[in-house]
């Protein structure tokens, strides 16, 4: 056979390999959207789940996603941010550097179970704190610690040496510059790094199992002292998020409508990775277009 | 770029109200420096502090079982027995987790060589030949497919591919087949996006300088980039390696988890993750039984390591090349 | 822009640090005061995923009815349940065995509570047309000695054994009522999830495994051992052998709200209506008694 028909046999080989990946993730869409979209109404995902009676929902474990999702970003995004800041803009080309790199190398390349387990010598005993939130949070902060501080790196690189150059030449400290000119510049790509590490905590599962919980306590939606241990707030109460949830009922639940729950619980965490990739996408395209509207 | 850079000049002008506000540094800016950069090395720091706390955590957990209840090493590492609650009059514990290690090798590395061609297609793909539709359509797709999360693979696993794969190929479905399967879906995000990232960084040069040569666009595809893009595509594959290796929820419900050596593919196996997940609650913290999960722990973060090497190590050569 | 986000991480981090320095403070007494309140007792129950639900739906109606009571429920297993409460980080631990059975733990500070009765059932796919197997033949199946259906009565299929992990009160109770203590060391496969087992015997040709009675459904067969049926009057009498206690643990005799509430799970509200709507049996229904080392006696 001539390069000709190699090529074009090539071609559809590489066709067929994309849509073959297109087809396993609307396989893979559909089904779970297919059995779990009827389950979803206002009361499923706003009502506490049940134990033994059918018609539980998932609003304590959607709060507490979203919860353990803001204050593992409250802990990742800063410290990310600044090592990415050290690596791209003051850190001197040696061994030193390249032990921090080695790190976050190691760091990245941890399974998720055995940030778990640390997290339960650490956060959970050693501390004495429990199963907590506050465990849970900073179990993620360390999983997505490398991603933010590689993303913010490369971010901040991306950058076009003029801009760093020109207000350095204005006088401006290397801080400065990177706080109002660099950081800004490279907010979209930031900004991707931070929603994709959104969808990794939302999630995860397996780091949860042994630092965040597998329950959460009544929570009572009107009380916001964050010291009351009825408090949605409160960062020192166990905290099972959706998928920690999906996975508990799945193993040892008595409820009847067991199905039910979990697909639906399923399709709901599905759509707001979804919806999370969109938001990423509109609001980098937004920000991009704004801050570069020169 | 000039207008954000005129913005800046501006602005100081007007807040200091001095024609030559730039020439000269304000009073108090060396501090905003010094803090900035010690906030930013503190943070560096803390990366190094959080991974030496790791390894030396689950180190110092994980070798209580050859230390302090005196099991050998050799047995740990090659034996194939799992009776870590035996009592002394029958013979003392026995702690073999070869069936183990065996087992998440076994799944991991065929979930790779399953993924790995794929990957490769889908980033030249996303790359080289649809570019536009690849980034538009494709990436998308990717991001949503690393999103879902492993309890919902593990689940349509057990009720979608174990009982077509007990109908199809025998067995009773819980299988290594059906365990390599899931997770070769699973690290398909990770090496396609580090592929991709490679391939998107080849200079442009060669790919025309094949095509000036009167190259096509298969054999420009086949002899420069993807051997270019070797390093990366490695990378992504050792990433994804590791990825399989620590994946635990999804894993456990489609193997059957059975301590045993799997004659065939269709044979369950046992995984080093499902096995901590499995007996974790149950042991008490300090017994023998839960100083071999640490040990099994410590085991998965050797191989990360082993991992991590083995990408440097590649990188380094191909740099060199 | 800049200034906005510098503004926005300082407080960020001062919040952060914020929120550990105060955890740190009050987490120092974890099993009195959760959280830093003041208000009452916190009661913190840690242990057997298999007795969660119930306590779980038992602390939600006990807090509805005294508003002033704090009760953490948590799983992680009967090991973890014990532990935790020898060591003093958990007021109450639940566990599906004895804390005597259990290695490594220094029962002697431990008080049991039994709180309900689970029976445990042999149940096998419904393609498996067996109605009942002998003591003997159990221990064969789950030895490996019987590797054939047709051996026992049934069609010719492979018998596929599913194990629980060693560790689990099921296991445990199942290994020592049922089996008469034999080992179980049929090559098999191994499953901790009592949903996922009953998925995979419910959906496996040839599947046998065992389940707590509560966990037994339409989708599955339960088989009869030594002619009697896993039923509640029949472990309630004692005819059927394969139960065991489900235990709340407290280190020396409980007080204050932990004793109230444990006062609460042996008291009628709870015994009477919510144990059996959950599948378990009253300990009070129990009409024979069993120790630590197994030995039963008429009540």
């Amino acid at each position: 056979m001539n390069q000709r028909t190699a090529d074009r046999l090539a071609t559809l080989m590489f066709w067929c390999g994309a849509l073959l990946v297109l087809l396993i993730l609307g396989a893979l869409l559909g089904y779970i959207l297919y059995h779990g979209l009827r389950a979803i109404n206002w009361r499923f995902i706003t009502s506490p789940p049940q134990n033994m009676a059918a018609g539980g929902g998932i609003g304590p474990q959607i709060f507490n996603s979203f919860y353990l999702l803001l204050l593992s970003m409250l802990i990742t995004v800063p410290v990310g941010l600044l090592a990415g800041i050290y690596l791209a803009e003051y850190a001197a080309r040696g061994p030193a550097t390249d032990f921090i790199r080695l790190c976050i190398e190691t760091l990245s390349s941890l399974p998720s179970i055995v940030v778990g387990l640390f997290g339960l010598l650490i956060f959970v005993n050693m501390t004495g704190w429990g199963y907590t939130l506050l465990s849970g949070a900073l179990s993620l902060a360390v999983i997505n610690l490398p991603l933010m501080v590689r993303v913010s790196e490369e971010a901040i690189r991306s950058v076009a040496p003029e801009m760093r150059e020109a207000s350095l030449a204005l006088g401006a400290t290397r801080w400065q510059t990177m706080w109002r000119v660099i950081i800004p510049s490279a907010f979209p790509g930031l900004l991707t790094g931070m929603i994709i590490a959104s969808g990794r905590v939302f999630g995860e599962a397996a780091a949860l199992l042994y630092t965040a919980g597998m329950s959460s306590p009544p929570l009572h939606f009107n009380d916001w002292n964050p010291f009351s241990p009825f408090s949605p707030l409160n960062p020192l109460r166990p905290a099972e998020t959706l998928a920690v949830h999906i996975w508990k009922i799945n193993s040892e639940s008595l409820i009847p409508d067991v199905r039910r729950v979990a697909d639906g619980s399923a399709a709901v965490l599905v759509l707001v990775v979804l919806v999370f990739n969109l938001l990423a996408r509109w609001l980098g395209g937004l920000m991009h277009r704004r801050m570069t509207a020169a | 770029m000039e207008k954000t850079v005129a913005r800046a000049v501006a602005a100081k002008v007007e807040r200091t109200g001095r024609d030559d506000a730039c020439d000269r540094p304000p009073a108090g800016k060396k501090y905003g420096e010094l803090i900035g950069r010690s906030l930013a090395f503190t943070a560096a720091s803390l990366v190094i502090l959080i991974t030496l706390a790791i390894i030396y955590f689950i180190a110092a957990k994980g070798i209580t079982i050859f230390t302090v209840n005196g099991i050998s090493v050799k047995e740990f590492l090659f034996g194939r027995q799992w009776a870590p609650d035996r009592s002394a009059a029958q013979g003392g514990p026995l702690v073999g987790a070869s069936t183990m290690i065996v087992g998440s090798m076994l799944v991991s590395l065929l979930a790779v060589a399953l993924s790995t061609p794929l990957s490769v297609i889908v980033s030249v793909f996303m790359v080289e030949i649809a570019p536009g539709w690849g980034r538009r359509v494709l990436q998308p797709a990717i991001e949503i497919l690393a999103g879902i999360p492993s309890v919902v693979y593990g689940w349509i696993g057990l009720s979608v591919l174990v009982p077509f794969v007990r109908s199809h190929f025998g067995g009773n479905g819980f299988s290594l087949f059906t365990g390599f399967l899931v997770l070769s879906v699973m690290i398909l995000p990770t090496v396609i996006s580090v592929s991709t990232d490679s391939l998107r960084s080849l200079p442009g040069q060669w790919k025309e300088a094949a095509l000036a040569l009167g190259s096509t666009r298969w054999q420009t595809i086949r002899l420069v980039l993807v051997p270019a893009a070797r390093t990366g595509i490695i990378t992504g594959v050792v990433l994804g390696l590791a990825r399989a290796f620590g994946e635990a929820l999804a894993v456990q419900m489609v193997i059957g988890n059975t301590r045993q050596f799997p004659h065939s593919l269709l044979s369950p196996i046992m995984t080093l993750t499902s096995a901590i997940t499995m007996d974790m609650g149950y042991t008490i913290m300090g017994s023998l039984w839960n100083n071999a999960l640490w040990s099994m722990g410590l085991i998965l973060l050797l191989m990360s390591f082993l991992f991590i090497l083995t990408i440097r190590l590649v990188v380094r050569r191909g740099l060199v090349r | 822009m800049g200034k906005r986000i510098k503004w926005l991480l300082a407080p960020a981090l001062i919040l952060v640090l914020a929120l550990a320095v105060a955890g740190c403070g009050s987490g120092k007494n974890a099993g009195g005061q959760t959280g830093g309140s003041t208000a009452s007792e916190a009661v913190t129950v840690v242990g057997s995923t298999a007795l969660q639900p119930l306590v779980e739906q038992a602390a939600t109606e006990y807090m509805n009815t005294n508003p002033r009571a704090q009760i953490e429920v948590q799983g992680g297993g009967s090991g973890t349940g014990l532990s935790q409460v020898a060591q003093g980080a958990a007021t109450i631990g639940d566990s599906d065995i004895f804390a005597e059975e259990l290695s490594g733990l220094d029962a002697a500070s431990l008080v049991d509570h039994r709180v309900c009765v689970v029976g445990m059932a042999a149940v096998v796919n419904p393609k498996v047309k067996v109605d009942n197997l002998t003591g003997q033949q159990l221990v064969d199946i789950f030895t490996g000695k019987i590797t054939n259906w047709q051996q026992v009565g049934g069609p010719n299929m492979k018998i596929v054994v599913i194990h629980r992990p060693k560790g689990s009160g099921t296991r445990a109770t199942f290994d020592k009522f049922a089996l008469g203590g034999a080992e179980e060391t049929a090559p098999g496969m191994e499953q901790d999830s009592s949903g996922t087992v009953r998925k995979m015997v419910a959906e496996t040709p040839g599947a046998i495994s065992y389940l707590a009675l509560s966990y037994v459904d339409n989708s599955i067969r339960a088989v009869k051992i030594n002619g009697v049926q896993p039923t509640v009057e029949n472990i309630v009498s004692g005819k059927y052998p394969v139960w065991a206690y489900e235990h709340m643990y407290t280190r020396g005799k409980p007080t204050g709200a932990a004793a109230a509430f444990l006062n609460y799970m042996v008291g009628p509200q709870v015994q009477n209506s919510l144990v059996p709507k959950m599948g378990y049996i009253p300990v009070t229904q129990m009409k024979v008694e069993r120790d630590a080392q197994g030995k039963v006696t008429r009540k």
